[in-house]
């Protein structure tokens, strides 16, 4: 009766052989490696990069000891630190800035475990060290930019329909055109409803003034957020690649928030700068009709000409400019660094998109001898970067901004407008960092407790049950075993609550193997045959277990609905240690026992520790 | 080796007014303290920022309270943990500077003071967040809840969902008061470790409970009492056997834990050893008093029956 049939004992030790598989990548360590991924999505991962890096490193004379493609980028390993940062230079100097070059860790699991998809367990920033924020987006800002566009859009419909109008405005997020009779704001409303469907259009005033309002729908509200929320996803990606961290995880949490994890980031006052900066270029002209002393110095005292804006240039020196914005900084494809070959001054490169290059050639067609002022919009303040005059008509869209201060500046400059503008601000509601040498503690401490832990519940089971004891120990490592192989498939996030959970979950599961243990010892007081008791044992004690579990597993399922972060990482290694303690305590413990008990004829006495029977 | 030897079952059941008293006593004192002297949060739900700075010699605490007062933090707590070597900051929430700012800045002026300092942790939350998280633990103790209430209904009879449950909350209740007599730092690991516990002590009240319906199907003329007397005497040597090893683990983390899972497994601590007398000497007696009979769970009597009758075959 405690035989199982043969495919039964298959099938638990092929569980056992791949759960090793899988388990045995966490135990290699880490070696040095360089990270190579593109700059820019519509640059491809393929072959052919593996090949580029491959030749790349051949050429310098670099030696490596192993490289492999994934869905982020070629990965090469280097035997020691030295070889990875030569490789790291050589890299950057052979393929451009089309390319990232990151320095990372990688496991030293042999190829063919990887080729299984074998990978060590996926660890959290509190055990590899670096920076977890989480960002709130600034919705109002992003409808109030959405809303200012419109301001822009109305007066361009409106000027080019020879529509009369005397004010347009933004309030909050409404727009108001005033004229100044009706038949003017009928013809208008009727020419924007066409154009821009999405506004909600309403009309008020009388006598003198009409006032034409338009708000946006919610529908429409719900698309800008999305996306803002979008535009700012993709530029922090664009950000984080240029600062080369290896695996960043730039997330969207909920409708207005993003999670940015930057693994092995320690410089965080660099890194919140990159990400927090929101700086947008705009090209707009210079409204050279009144740039006189007079107008300035009125301009200053607050009484700035009707649509100009007042600005300093990086001299102090003011300038005003006209509201109307000729390109703003969407348009740019591209922008390096570099240096004017005349003056020896630092400059920045820009490379316009198709319809920004013919918006530039036909301003700078029709504006010959005029001054063009190119403004760089950072955290609420605007600066006019250079203002040059406009010698000729430029085509082709390549265009040079001077009047940088040095080149560190060029290279900012440049990676900024390069990596896009956040389409609303953004603000670090939460922030986490954890030092490397501190992760490194808490996979220590992690690691000691579960082990000790282990190690002490053994002997005492050992002791207790003797050799269903020794089968309960080894069941619980076979749990052990699963619970990490399932969590490197898995490649769930590891965190030191994660653990902990792993070390509770075992500490827990060894409650199964108890009641099963002292049911088996019950029956014998009963007076049953060993088989029988044994038999008898885990059948009885499987429902209890299962109950049991089960409210375990509400409780886990709880914390992974409701819990973020760390919390969540709990939630999951627990839920997982319910799982395969099931398998373990159950099927693994009843298998042994069998072998070991079950094909014996003549069983008279099991080990299990002394039965004690109360005196009849 | 075998620890108990029991020769008759023990009357637990005429002990229950001693054990429940004992019980309420102790609820009710856990009670006044939350009530009294509040759970110490942490800054998951509070909001704030909390530093860890470790110095390669021993932490002057007084220059570096300046360091952070200059930083106009006069709310500020510093404190050694742990060792000589390691301070804690505790900053509260700041008006006027966002959270990123707070931690830059006092990270500045710490180094300023001494330059060997080196921060290993910070956390920061915004109090938007720190609202959030506290509003969705309370949730998920609410759903843990109610869904053990749910299941021990549709498994057992309603009447042991309600002793389970309230002998259960009593226990998280009871680690709340130890939280708030101490002022131990109550985060989000230590609401993990409480509805972990949670889980883990409805086990308990499980085994007993499905040893009480076992036992209503063999003990045929035994009353009520002496059924419930019966099926605690036979799991005893199993509580404690399960619960000495999961103590032993969660001892491990205590010992090698160090400071973030110091209080999670303090809380566990606590869950454990009164989940033990709880569970069985608190939730054994309300369902008595609920009225649990033979009758209520006559139901699934007879299926069950036969599937052991061949069992023992």
């Amino acid at each position: 009766m405690n035989r199982y049939p043969n495919w039964k004992y298959i099938l638990i030790a092929a569980v056992i052989l791949i759960g090793l598989l899988y388990t045995i990548p966490n135990l290699y360590g880490e070696s040095p490696a360089v990270q190579v991924s593109p700059a820019k999505s519509s640059l491809k991962v393929d072959s052919t990069l593996l090949n580029k890096v491959e030749a790349a490193l051949k050429l310098a004379d670099v030696k490596f000891n192993g490289i492999y493609l994934d869905a982020s980028g070629v990965k090469v390993r280097f035997a020691n630190p030295e070889e990875q940062l030569k490789a790291k230079d050589k890299l950057i100097a052979s393929l451009g800035k089309d390319y990232t070059v990151a320095l990372n860790l990688l496991s030293q699991t042999p190829n063919w475990l990887l080729a299984i998809g074998a990978k060590p367990m996926y660890l959290g920033l509190d055990l590899r060290g670096g920076v977890h924020f989480l960002l709130q987006v600034d919705m109002k800002a992003a409808l109030d930019k959405a809303a200012e566009s419109s301001v822009g859009d109305f007066r361009t419909t409106l000027r080019r329909e020879k529509i009369n109008y005397f004010g347009i405005l933004r309030d909050g997020q409404k727009v108001e055109v005033k004229f100044e009779s009706e038949a003017e704001l009928e013809k208008a409303r009727s020419l924007l409803s066409n154009d821009y469907p999405d506004l909600t259009y309403s009309n008020s005033g009388s006598g003198k003034e009409f006032t034409l309002t338009a708000v946006s729908g919610l529908a429409a509200q719900k698309r800008i957020q999305e996306f803002a929320l979008k535009q700012n996803l993709q530029t922090l990606h664009n950000r984080i690649n240029e600062l080369g961290v290896a695996e960043p995880i730039v997330q969207q949490q909920g409708a207005d928030r993003i999670v940015v994890q930057l693994p092995g980031v320690q410089d965080t006052a660099k890194a919140k700068e990159i990400l927090g900066r929101t700086a947008t270029l705009e090209i707009r002209m210079v409204d050279e009709e009144k740039t006189d002393l007079a107008t300035l110095e009125k301009a200053a005292k607050g009484q700035v000409p009707f649509g100009d804006e007042l600005y300093k240039d990086r001299g102090g020196r003011p300038i005003l400019v006209k509201k109307n914005v000729v390109l703003t900084g969407d348009r740019i494809t591209d922008a390096g660094p570099g240096v004017n070959q005349q003056t020896g001054g630092s400059i920045v490169n820009i490379t316009l998109d198709g319809r920004g290059a013919g918006i530039f050639k036909n301003v700078t067609r029709d504006n010959v001898g005029k001054r063009m002022a190119i403004l760089l919009i950072e955290k609420g303040s605007t600066e006019i970067i250079t203002a040059p005059v406009i010698n000729e008509e430029i085509g082709g869209g390549r265009v040079q901004i001077s009047g940088m201060d040095n080149p560190q500046e060029a290279t900012d400059v440049a990676l900024l407008l390069r990596a896009g503008a956040l389409a609303a601000p953004m603000e670090i509601i939460e922030e986490r960092t954890v030092g490397p040498s501190m992760g490194e503690e808490n996979i220590k401490r992690g690691v000691h407790s579960t082990l000790w832990g282990f190690a002490a519940i053994a002997a005492m089971m050992i002791i207790y049950y003797m050799i269903f004891g020794g089968v309960s120990v080894l069941a619980l490592g076979v749990n052990l075993l699963l619970l990490v192989a399932i969590l490197s498939m898995l490649q769930a996030t590891l965190t030191l609550p994660g653990l902990a959970a792993i070390a509770l979950a075992l500490g827990m599961a060894i409650d199964a193997n108890v009641l099963i243990n002292e049911r088996i010892r019950e029956e014998m007081r009963n007076g049953n045959t060993p088989q029988a008791s044994i038999h008898a044992g885990y059948d009885r004690a499987f429902d209890t277990i299962l109950d049991s579990n089960v409210t375990t597993l509400i409780a886990g399922m709880a914390l992974f609905m409701f819990g973020t972060g760390p919390i969540k990482g709990f939630a999951v290694v627990h839920v997982l240690g319910i799982l395969t303690s099931m398998f373990s305590a159950i099927l693994v413990s009843r298998a042994i026992v069998n072998l070991i008990y079950g094909y014996r004829r003549k069983l008279t006495s099991l080990q299990i520790g002394q039965i004690y029977k109360a005196a009849e | 080796m075998e620890l108990f030897r029991i020769k008759k079952d023990i009357p637990f059941m005429s002990y229950s007014r001693l054990t429940t008293s004992i019980s309420l006593i102790t609820f009710i004192l856990a009670v006044f303290f939350l009530a009294t002297r509040g759970l110490s949060y942490g800054v998951d739900f509070t909001g704030g920022t909390v530093m860890e700075v470790n110095y390669p010699h021993t932490a002057d605490i007084d220059s570096i309270r300046k360091a952070v007062d200059s930083v106009g933090l006069k709310d500020a707590t510093v404190q050694n943990f742990g060792t000589s070597h390691d301070v804690l900051i505790r900053l509260p929430i700041k008006k006027d500077l966002t959270i990123a700012q707070l931690s830059e800045e006092v990270t500045g002026a710490l180094k300023n003071a001494d330059s060997q300092a080196e921060v290993r942790r910070v956390e920061s939350v915004g109090s938007q967040v720190g609202e959030e998280l506290y509003a969705s633990g309370g949730l998920a103790l609410l759903l843990v809840c109610v869904g053990i209430m749910i299941y021990l209904a549709i498994r057992f009879e309603w009447r042991f969902a309600v002793a389970a449950i309230i002998a259960n909350m009593h226990d998280v209740v009871i680690i709340l008061g130890f939280f708030a007599y101490f002022q131990w730092e109550f985060n989000l690991t230590v609401l993990a470790a409480i509805l972990a516990v949670l889980g883990y002590s409805v086990n308990e009240s499980v085994v007993v409970f499905d040893r009480v319906r076992e036992n209503f199907r063999k003990m045929r003329k035994a009353g009520v009492v002496q059924v419930i007397d019966n099926a605690i005497t036979r799991t005893m040597s199993r509580t404690v056997i399960t619960h000495l090893m999961t103590q032993t683990m969660v001892g491990s983390m205590l010992l090698f834990g160090g400071e973030v899972l110091h209080n999670f497994a303090l809380a566990l601590t606590i869950g454990i050893l009164f989940g033990i007398y709880s569970s069985v000497l608190v939730a054994c007696p309300i369902a008595m008093w609920l009225g649990v009979s033979r009758a209520n769970l006559i139901g699934d009597v007879d299926k069950k029956d036969k599937s052991q009758e061949e069992v023992v075959a």
